[in-house]
């Protein structure tokens, strides 16, 4: 059943997305910037985590999912060890897939170019 | 506010009137015509297309993620890996030159999910490598993906703070 709401939460985040690039000039870098921000305020104010719950990757795997990410992680170290936890935890979640797009990223530009 | 009392001068004498009345009938046409020539945005398809292959990813997702829970992972500890999977597709699927095509299909249903953010990052080291190794792929390397972490940190810490202090 989570994976039919994976489908719906996650389809439809995108879709709000596609109707920001549609109906406004923004560009698609700044709809992910908008989008993010939304879910790292949301992460941040324990509000995004009943969604994730409900849709499990529907709701992690969109950029929005990934701004949580970043404010859950800093909310949960900073209830572990205090104050400094919010430094050290904003990339708990999500220096992993940073630290893995930087590597196979840069091994991918080695041997790939751009088409034409 | 001249310009508007010019025309309301203008348009007192009968002669006038009749000329600015044809150029407005004029003015009117071609917009109308313009309306038709432009292309404009399929909404209704651009909005389902996404909506379905956004949804596809996010399934994608959650193969990955209850592989991790299967493994006795909780939900905040699976997100790390599974992200990183993620993130790992989209990576691939840029270099294989999946993912471009699929980007032109599919707009934002591509570029939300965190493998777009991926493709962000490998398409634009890709393209500035020509630029050098360091002020080119090493700089602009998350020319897009860059904002995105900066202005989700930031808000992600101020908001994690006012959370921390103000909850018991």
């Amino acid at each position: 059943m989570t994976y039919l709401y994976a489908f719906l939460v996650g389809g439809a985040i995108c879709a709000i997305g596609q109707l920001i690039l549609d109906f406004t000039n923004l560009t698609p870098g700044h709809m992910l910037v908008i989008l993010t921000v939304a879910g790292a305020i949301a992460g941040g104010l324990d509000l995004y985590q009943p969604l994730l719950k409900f849709a499990g990757a529907g709701a992690l795997t969109p950029v929005s999912g990934f701004g949580a990410s970043i404010a859950r992680g800093a909310l949960a170290e900073a209830k572990r060890m205090g104050i400094l936890g919010l430094f050290t935890g904003v990339f708990e979640y999500t220096g992993m897939g940073i630290a893995v797009a930087v590597f196979f990223g840069t091994l991918v530009a080695l041997i790939a170019n751009p088409k034409a | 506010m001249t310009s508007q009392k010019a025309k309301k001068q203008v348009s007192n004498l009968p002669h006038m009137t009749q000329a600015s009345q044809e150029e407005k009938r004029r003015q009117l046409a071609y917009k109308e015509l313009l309306q038709k020539k432009r292309p404009r945005p399929r909404y209704l398809r651009n909005v389902l297309v996404a909506f379905v292959v956004g949804g596809a990813i996010a399934v994608l997702g959650q193969l990955v993620l209850r592989f991790f829970m299967s493994r006795g992972l909780d939900l905040d500890a699976a997100s790390a890996p599974t992200l990183a999977v993620m993130i790992l597709v989209g990576v691939i699927a840029t270099g294989l030159g999946i993912y471009d095509e699929l980007g032109e299909f599919a707009g934002a249903g591509a570029a939300v999910p965190i493998t777009g953010f991926a493709n962000t990052i490998v398409a634009a080291a890709m393209d500035f490598k020509r630029e050098g190794w360091v002020l080119g792929m090493g700089a602009k390397m998350f020319i897009i993906a860059g904002p995105v972490i900066v202005y989700a940190s930031l808000a992600g810490i101020v908001v994690a703070f006012i959370k921390f202090i103000t909850s018991p």
